[in-house]
Parts: C-alpha cells; sequence; structure tokens
C-alpha cells in the first residue's frame, strides 16, 4: 500500500503539468498511465506534429513538449507506474483506496483524473465469436512467442505490429497474413519483406479480404474470412491475431460513480471538483460551460485542481500563494540554489 | 452551405446545413448527431469519424483520400472500400446532397 497525497491517472501534457503544481505547493503524488511511455496522445498519437499553441512556445512536436514537461517536474521525483491501469476505486472515511490492474494499491485523499478520451486498448475483432476465445487463442499483443512454434497463426492486419509479426513468426509457425487493401501502412522494408514470403510460398498473404467469424469446438480450429464481393474463405488457425492500432475507451472510469456527460466528466470550474469528494478531473475529460480541448487549459485545470487537493491533504493547514520566482519554500522543493 | 444527411447505423436519419470549410466531421458534432465520436478532434489520428458512402457515385465524386487516411482507415471499425474519415470530407456547395452512412460503432 503506497501512501500519497493524490494519485493521477494520465501522463499526458495535462496529467504532467498537474504532477507540477502539485510539487510547487509541497504535495506528493503518484502517476499511473495504461501506455507504456509517457506523454498521453501527444506520444502515441501525434509525436512528430507540430503544436502551435502552447504559449510562449512557438512551435513544438508532442514529443518535444513531453520531453519538456518531464524535465520540468523532474526535481520532485514522483514515481510513474506505467502499463497500468487504476481499475477500482474505494471511499474509506476520508481517503480513496484505489486498486490497479498490476495489483498495486494506493491510500489517498484525492485522484485526479487527466485521462484524455480515456485509455489507450487494441482495437478487436468486430466478430462475436472472437470473443469467446479473447486472450486465449485470438491476441492483440504478443507476450510469449514461443507458444506459436509450429502452429497455424492467422495475422490480420497492414501496420509495423502485424508486419513484424509476420515477418517473425513465419521463421517457427504457418503463418497467414490477411489484410483488407492492397497495400500496406509499415515501413517499406517490411512490405518489402512480406512480399518476397508470399512470393517463395515462406507465408500465405491474403488482401482485400477481412476476418468474418472464428470456429472451433472448445479450442479454435478455424477462422473465416470475407471480401467485400462476397467470397468467403475458411483457413485453420491456432492462434488468430488482430492488429489493429489502438482506440481510446472510457473503461473503467465508467464504474466510479461518476456524473458522465457523454464520454467527459462534468466538473465545476473553481477546482475542477467531480460530483465524488476528492475526485477531480482536468484536461480533455473533464467538461463546463466553455470548455475548450486545448493543451493550455489543461494546464489551467491543472493548477487549480493541485490546489482543491491541498484542502484534502493538509485539512489542518492553511494554503498559501506563492510565486516561483519569490518563493524560498518553492525554490527549496525545486532544488535551485539561489 | 450544403445540406449534409447523417444515417445512424440503426436508421435514424439527421440532416444539416453545415457550412462551407467545416468537415462533414465537424457538421455532425456541432448539431449534436450521434455516431460520430471524433476522438482526436480532426487530426486524421483516429479513426472515430468512420463514415460509409454507400452511393457509389457520391463515392466517385468526392476529393480523392490524401495519403494516411486509408492507413488510418485500417485501424476504423470494419472498414469496407466506400469507407471515409468524415473529417476529411470538407464542406463546399458541390457536397450539397451527400448522405453519409454511420458504422455500427466507432471504438
Amino acid at each position: 500500500m503506497i501512501k500519497t497525497d493524490v494519485v493521477i491517472i494520465g501522463a499526458g501534457p495535462t496529467g504532467l503539468f498537474c504532477a507540477h503544481q502539485l510539487g510547487i505547493i509541497g504535495l506528493k503524488c503518484e502517476i499511473v498511465d495504461n501506455l507504456d511511455k509517457i506523454g498521453g496522445q501527444c506520444i502515441e498519437l501525434y509525436p512528430d506534429k507540430p503544436i502551435y499553441d502552447i504559449p510562449a512556445v512557438p512551435i513544438c512536436t508532442g514529443e518535444e513538449l513531453t520531453n519538456n514537461l518531464i524535465e520540468q517536474i523532474k526535481p520532485f521525483k514522483f514515481n510513474f507506474h506505467l502499463s497500468d491501469r487504476v481499475q477500482e476505486l474505494k471511499n474509506e472515511k476520508n481517503k480513496w483506496l484505489v486498486k490497479t490492474l498490476n495489483g498495486k494499491e494506493f491510500e489517498t485523499p484525492n485522484i485526479i483524473i487527466a485521462g484524455g478520451v480515456g485509455s489507450f486498448e487494441p482495437r478487436k475483432f468486430p466478430t462475436k465469436s472472437a470473443e469467446k476465445y479473447d486472450g486465449k487463442s485470438v491476441l492483440y499483443s504478443i507476450k510469449d512467442k514461443t507458444i506459436f512454434k509450429d502452429k497455424s497463426v492467422v495475422i490480420f492486419g497492414g501496420g509495423d505490429s502485424a508486419l513484424d509479426w509476420a515477418i517473425e513468426l513465419s521463421n517457427s509457425s504457418k503463418v497467414t497474413l490477411v489484410h483488407r487493401r492492397d497495400e500496406f501502412r509499415g515501413v517499406p522494408a517490411s512490405v518489402q519483406k512480406i512480399k518476397e514470403l508470399s512470393d517463395n510460398k515462406t507465408i500465405d498473404l491474403i488482401t482485400k479480404y477481412s476476418i468474418k467469424d472464428v470456429n472451433g469446438n472448445g479450442s479454435l480450429e478455424s477462422v473465416e474470412i470475407k471480401s467485400e464481393t462476397g467470397e468467403s474463405k475458411i483457413i485453420k488457425a491456432d492462434y488468430v491475431l488482430g492488429f489493429f492500432g489502438l482506440i481510446m475507451q472510457l473503461g473503467p472510469i465508467a464504474d466510479w460513480g461518476l456524473n458522465l456527460n457523454k464520454k467527459t466528466i462534468p466538473v465545476n470550474t473553481e477546482n475542477f471538483e467531480t460530483n465524488k469528494k476528492g475526485i477531480f478531473a482536468i484536461g480533455d475529460i473533464c467538461t463546463y460551460p466553455g470548455k475548450l480541448k486545448l493543451i493550455l487549459s489543461g494546464f489551467h485545470e491543472g493548477a487549480l485542481a493541485a490546489r482543491g487537493c491541498f484542502k484534502y491533504a493538509r485539512p489542518d493547514e492553511k494554503y498559501r500563494f506563492e510565486f516561483t520566482t519569490a518563493s524560498s519554500t518553492i525554490k527549496d522543493r525545486l532544488g535551485v540554489k539561489e | 452551405m450544403a445540406k449534409i444527411k447523417y444515417i445512424e447505423f440503426n436508421g435514424t436519419e439527421h440532416e444539416a446545413d453545415v457550412t462551407n470549410g467545416l468537415s462533414v466531421m465537424e457538421g455532425a458534432i456541432q448539431n449534436d448527431i450521434p455516431g460520430i465520436d471524433a476522438d482526436c478532434g480532426g487530426g486524421m489520428s483516429c479513426a472515430t469519424c468512420h463514415v460509409y458512402i454507400n452511393d457509389d457515385e457520391w463515392f466517385k465524386k468526392l476529393p480523392e483520400k490524401e495519403m494516411g487516411e486509408d492507413d488510418m482507415l485500417d485501424q476504423a471499425f470494419e472498414p469496407k472500400y466506400n469507407s471515409r474519415l468524415s473529417c476529411q470530407l470538407i464542406v463546399s456547395d458541390d457536397l450539397d446532397g451527400l448522405t453519409v452512412h454511420m458504422p455500427e460503432k466507432q471504438v
């Protein structure tokens, strides 16, 4: 059990700057994110795309912005819990007990949800029948590649993950690669390699087909694919892999009893608290009259939510507003010498 | 200005007058038409404003896909040959009368 002042859900720009504001006012926090890296959408969706509306930064990429924010909170040495997701919240007296998917537990008076549009999850097959085998023989990521040795593996997708795994697994498995069109979005070298492997019959390459159904009796036996012109084929399969990129889903946040408006959480604009005491929401995931989904708005919301956390984390102390230019306490926290 | 018809997967029809220069996606969002999520806000980086253009003549008439749109569509829910990202369809008088069908879901 980790005791802390605040648990921040989401390590995107809003969560990171909020952590900075918590550090400035002397609070501790732990940051949880479902992705395996820090930066949220900025890193996952558009690391190379230039952003033009960060105040006083005429242009920067998602990656640069993330790196600068990480640098800015370094003095506080906050812990990140990546590739993990907050799953359960329980209220006990004035504390929240927080449980993650990987079994970590936190005790905190404050939770700040800076979850963007939700957590990134792999897009799954649209076919109902695939759910039965999900995690067993229908997979969306690979943890242990040895399970595929000498097996029939059908891979769906046209991006780098699909191509890389088709190439890798073709060494020791019977691989079929299925993609909905003739073009692939993987790097040219991989696309070239796939074409070679297909030409010399190492893999079966089937384009302009997508999944129709998976069949089996207890264990997976085959996968049925269909073309848009109505033809279908059945391929023997021990494993079916789908690589269709990531989608964003609200996930467990929807189960915490928070008021929701479509996929957003209504908050007040004084400290961005939700309908639950001690749970705040900032950034793209929160909504209020006039809400703008801008990174700079997320920064503002984080600064105010951090002050909102202070009263629950330090009920016996009075919060005192200070400037970073003038306060020696803040300079100590930042580790800068006068 | 163009009149755009949005048809939900369950058949519910919505019509909106969309100002030139906006995208078909923005036309749906501004008029509270359900069925288009647009998680990334029009950056062609999420595939949650996916629509079908069921009328072949309209499909051919639309401006061609730019680089990257098909790559994103690979990651959409049940993409077909007549799939488009509605954030990439910019409204002009030429689009007056366009009908778009929404997929069963976006995520």
